[in-house]
């Protein structure tokens, strides 16, 4: 069974490549437009990794990584978070905050593609 | 009739309340806790001026002369108008320079001259010694009037023996206190605490006193002020004293000499320096001072005349001495009390006298007359010396004893004798032969030591002819023949008519003479020479003491020292603990550890000197350093070089301040600018990183979609369409971007350029509007706009104004609701600006958003609409409208549209053409 | 500069008294007739001295402040 991928950025154009990458890849792709439509989709399809953008509207992807990790039933939902902002200190807010993952964008897709394998195939 | 064991009783127990008094004072002096501390104390110290010659006189006097014993208060009330200028400058230098004594200050200000402080000691002795006889007379005689030892017209019968006097006593006692409390240890600067709280006690007394008798005498035995001079208007006799002539005397002239006699007395009468200046804790005390003193003689003074009059009155004319109508008169009436209490008060006016005069006097003799024999005799100058501090104290109290036996002795010869009788004013006219060195000195710098010296030569000789002669003539010791005929008979040089100048009484006569005679020499000398390096230091020390506070030379000396020279010779006079406890603070003041780190260079001279000036008078003092220390004598000139050095100092001083309080502000300018920095280079951050995410985010979808285009050749060609279509709008995005952020910092770096012309705001509106219409048209929305009939027009740059106009235009077009937008433009004018306003019926702008809504990256709206907007547009619209003076601003209630609107002054000129305009 | 002022305007109140004192304003009050049942001179000393007083005191007290 493939894997269930949620994309959540406000970047219309983002998701849209996000997207067509994914299902290129063979996931399951659902997509979030923003950080609460993000938590309601994570709690009600249980991905099994996240895409999660830092900037975006109602919710950060931080608060959304912090929702995510304390909620002991989304153990096994793994987080990727992809940011516009390089500084280190929001890599280093990422992780602290739980995320498994971190990648700035503009990213290369393949690399990318297989960082999410590599995550997934360690869960 | 007092029974004279209780007047004893009496007299002896006050002075033990004294003692009380003084040591009370000086005990709360050494725990730090001054009582005389205080402007009061200090203002009544001062009243020591009024003495028992006063305190019975004023009343003699003024029975005899009406309102002429008035001169002799209100000269002193004169000078306290000018003491604030005078004296302070007094006290200043003094202090500064630890000068003790009238004659020191003299002697000091002329080059720290022994002999001018020599002279001044000696006329001082001379002049002041029959006043202190004086104050003792008027105990004796007041003793006498009190027991009954007198004949029918209360004139005392002179006791024989000598032991049986108990004046002699009284002497004593007043010896024992003045030691006590006037020499019981050296002190640098000759302050004596307890002495002038007693003193200050004095004064109380003697005012007390005499208002009580006078109260009795006015409203006990009269009625009133009215009562008494109704009867003496009425009394053709006495009426005669209510007028300046009916008072005989010498006019409106004498009257004139005797107010200046008492001024020039009230500044340098020996024990008025003292109490004034020496005494003096603290400058500001004189600014109480010069009204409370002359405030204390108004008061003692209101009473004098009703009791003068009453006395006349009661007794008749030509019976009782008027002299002692102060305690007669309560005799008389049966108060035995009242007159114990005037008793009282006039015991208190002759003790004070003697005690302060004593003081200051022996000070004199010491420093400036003892001293400066033993310094020339070879035991004392060498450098290898006992601790002298015991034979200094030795000799101060040895000055003390014969100062007021002296006093004594003098009053047992002369009696009732002219000379002691008439010496008040006598005394006065000795003193006041000081004032043109003294005044001189301190507000002119020519005054040389020659000068000084001839004119209290000229001076004193002057008055000792003039007014000495005749008085011991007419006490009989001398030919009185030379008071009639003049000197060997030369009639021009008869000592009250000198020169043949009649017509002034005898006082007015020798004042007019010596005060010539002083004057003339001291300034004709003075002038026959330029002063010395020396005087010429002095006389900058004095006359600039005020301008000394910062940054002058303290001293004017060159040469070379050793500290393990100085500080033995300063113990040898001021004892060794206290003399390293003054070295120890004076190093700790100059930010060193101890002694041994002080360096013998001109300050430490200079203070070593100045601390044994307080102790043994500047001029010895200057040979006493003088002997251990190598010093290079100065010339004129080099003093001059020191001045101007100096002044170049204060001068340089001054600037440095000024720079200092200008770095100062530039320090607090500088840190605010650091301030505002930081929190740019803040701003600037988060600018960069919103810049860096805005720029990353089209790049995010160009670099996925086209890595994803390169790998996958075989995409859909719908896909690729749209891909490649996504590509191309974000590339767009990407330059709209960038021309953005560079065309904002371009603005606000102000290298924008601004092309301004004329321009019809009108046709602006109607031109963007016609840009934007398709936009609009595309989503739907209805178009208003409402333009006024006269086309507005003001200097600006077109085509940023359109791109204002464009920017709210686009917004307003992106945020309407799709197919029912309304959007209406108004462009209307106001007295001195134009107004435009773009509203439109969007969702509007929540509250907590406005604030930011004209701040960089802070998008609001549909992220859909996102890549049309890159959050630049309002704040470079705001620029540009703030770029000509106007403002811009958003009105919005969230739900109902928002209005972005902006004002433009009409009478704004751009800087360029401002410019321009003034260069024509 | 305050304590300058004070300074200018003691000076006033030393020649004013000076000028008040002697002859020839003296002269004016020097009379035997009475002022108020009491003796011209004296009325007019003992009010100019009082002024004098009141004056230097409000300079010098002002000053302080």
């Amino acid at each position: 069974m493939a894997s269930k991928i949620l994309i959540a950025d406000d970047e219309q154009n983002i998701v849209i490549s996000l997207e067509f990458l994914m299902k290129r890849e063979g996931f399951d792709v659902s997509i979030a437009q923003d950080g609460q439509e993000a938590v309601e989709k994570i709690r009600a399809e249980k991905p099994d990794l996240v895409l999660l953008d830092v900037m975006m509207p109602k919710k950060s992807g931080f608060e959304v990584c912090q929702e995510v990790k304390a909620d002991p039933a989304l153990q096994s939902v793994r987080i990727l978070m992809l940011t516009a902002k390089g500084r280190d200190t929001e890599v280093a807010k990422g992780l602290a905050l739980g995320a498994d993952a971190y990648m700035t964008k503009p990213f290369s897709t393949r690399e990318l593609v297989e960082r999410v394998r590599s995550m997934l195939a360690e869960g | 009739m007092l029974s004279a064991p209780l007047v004893v009783v009496i007299s002896f127990a006050y002075l033990l309340l004294l003692f009380a008094v003084a040591y009370f004072g000086d005990r709360r002096a050494d725990a730090g806790r001054s009582i005389i501390a205080n402007p009061w104390t200090y203002a009544l110290s001062m009243a020591v001026y009024c003495t028992a010659w006063t305190y019975f006189g004023s009343v003699g006097r003024a029975a005899s002369g009406g309102v002429w014993f008035l001169p002799i208060y209100l000269g002193p009330t004169l000078a306290m108008t000018l003491a604030w200028v005078v004296i302070l400058k007094m006290i200043r230098i003094a202090k500064t320079y630890r000068i003790t004594s009238i004659a020191d200050f003299i002697a000091s200000r002329y080059g720290k001259s022994h002999l001018l402080g020599g002279l001044v000691t000696i006329i001082t002795v001379v002049g002041i010694i029959p006043y202190i006889a004086l104050q003792l007379k008027a105990i004796s005689s007041g003793y006498a009037v009190l027991t009954g030892v007198h004949d029918q017209q209360f004139h005392p019968v002179t006791v024989t023996n000598w032991l049986q006097d108990s004046t002699l006593y009284v002497a004593v006692m007043l010896g024992i206190f003045t030691i006590l409390f006037g020499a019981r240890h050296l002190d640098a600067t000759e302050r004596h605490e307890g002495m002038v709280a007693a003193i200050a006690f004095e004064s109380v007394v003697k005012l007390a006193a005499f208002l009580a008798l006078g109260l009795f005498v006015t409203y006990g035995v009269y009625d009133g002020f009215g009562d008494i001079f109704g009867r003496v208007l009425e009394n053709a006799e006495l009426a005669g004293l209510l007028t300046l002539s009916g008072g005989g005397e010498a006019g409106y002239g004498g009257w004139f000499a005797l107010t200046l006699l008492a001024l020039l007395a009230v500044i340098v009468l020996p024990r008025q320096f003292q109490v004034a200046v020496v005494e003096n804790v603290n400058e500001q005390h004189l600014r109480r001072a010069v009204w409370l003193f002359p405030l204390y003689l108004f008061l003692i003074n209101i009473f004098v005349l009703p009791i003068a009059f009453g006395g006349l009155m009661h007794f008749g004319r030509g019976t009782v001495d008027p002299d002692t109508y102060v305690l007669s008169l309560p005799l008389s009436h049966e108060q035995h009390a009242l007159a114990l209490l005037a008793f009282v008060g006039g015991l208190s006016a002759a003790t004070g006298m003697v005690i302060v005069e004593t003081i200051a006097v022996s000070t004199m003799i010491c420093n400036d007359l003892v001293m400066p024999l033993l310094l020339r005799t070879r035991r004392f100058s060498g450098s290898v010396q006992p601790d002298l501090t015991g034979l200094l104290l030795g000799i101060r109290r040895g000055a003390i004893v014969i100062v007021i036996l002296l006093g004594y002795v003098y009053f047992r010869l002369a009696g009732e004798a002219h000379a002691l009788v008439s010496i008040g004013l006598i005394s006065f006219a000795a003193v006041a032969q000081f004032a043109p060195t003294m005044i001189g000195g301190m507000y002119w710098r020519g005054g040389t030591r020659e000068g000084a010296l001839a004119g209290l030569l000229a001076g004193f000789g002057v008055w000792a002819y003039t007014l000495m002669v005749p008085s011991v003539a007419k006490s009989g010791w001398i030919d009185p023949a030379v008071v009639e005929d003049g000197l060997f008979g030369i009639a021009l040089l008869r000592p009250e008519e000198l020169f043949g100048l009649t017509g002034l009484d005898n006082i007015s006569h020798a004042l007019f003479w010596s005060l010539a005679a002083n004057i003339g020499f001291y300034v004709l000398v003075s002038l026959m020479r330029v002063p010395t390096g020396q005087e010429a230091s002095q006389a900058t020390l004095f006359v600039d003491v005020f301008k000394q506070e910062r940054a002058a030379p303290s001293t004017f000396w060159r040469g070379s020292a050793e500290v393990r020279d100085l500080l033995p010779l300063v113990a040898r006079f001021l004892g060794t603990a206290k003399t390293r406890l003054l070295f120890a603070n004076y190093a700790r003041a100059r930010g060193l550890s101890g002694i041994e780190q002080l360096k013998a260079d001109a300050d430490l001279v200079h203070f070593a000197e100045t601390q044994l000036a307080g102790a043994i008078g500047s001029a010895s003092a200057h040979v006493m350093v003088s002997s251990v220390v190598q010093e290079e004598p100065l010339g004129l000139e080099e003093v001059m070089d020191i001045l101007d050095e100096a002044s170049q100092v204060r001068a340089y001083s001054h600037q440095l301040e000024q720079k200092s309080r200008e770095l100062e502000a530039a320090t607090e300018e500088l840190r605010a600018a650091n301030e505002r920095l930081q929190e740019l280079d803040r701003l600037k951050d988060d600018i960069m990183s919103s810049v860096t995410h805005e720029l990353r985010t089209p790049l995010t979808s160009i670099r996925a979609l086209s890595e994803m285009l390169l790998e996958d050749p075989k995409m859909a060609l719908e896909d690729r369409m749209r891909f490649l279509g996504i590509v191309v709008s974000e590339t767009e995005r990407l330059t709209r971007l960038v021309n953005q952020v560079l065309d904002l910092a371009k603005i606000e770096s102000g290298h924008a350029e601004w092309h301004n012309t004329d321009v019809d705001m009108r046709e602006l509106v109607e031109h963007a509007v016609e840009a934007t219409r398709q936009l609009f048209r595309d989503r739907g929305a209805r178009l208003e706009v409402v333009l006024p009939d006269e086309p507005p027009r003001l200097l600006a740059d077109h085509d940023r104004l359109l791109q204002v106009m464009l920017n709210l235009l686009s917004n307003a077009a992106k945020f309407v609701p799709k197919g029912e937008g309304r959007v209406r433009v108004t462009l209307s004018r106001d007295d001195d600006e134009i107004v435009v306003r773009v509203r439109d019926n969007g969702p509007g702008i929540a509250p907590e958003f406005m604030p930011y809504v004209f701040e960089k990256f802070r998008q609001g709206g549909d992220q859909r609409d996102r890549p049309q907007g890159t959050g630049l547009g309002l704040p470079i619209s705001r620029q540009i409208i703030e770029h000509f003076g106007g403002r811009m601003w958003v009105e919005s209630t969230a739900g109902e549209g928002a209005t972005f609107a902006f004002a433009l002054p009409l009478d704004y000129r751009p800087a360029e053409s401002a410019a321009a305009a003034a260069m024509q | 500069m305050r304590k300058g002022l004070a300074g200018q305007r003691l000076v006033a109140v030393f020649l004013c008294a000076v000028l008040l004192f002697n002859y020839p304003v003296l002269s004016l009050f020097d009379r035997p007739d009475p002022l108020f049942g009491l003796p011209t001179l004296h009325v007019f000393l003992f009010a100019v001295w009082a002024g004098v007083i009141a004056a230097i005191a409000w300079i010098v007290e002002r000053g302080a402040r």
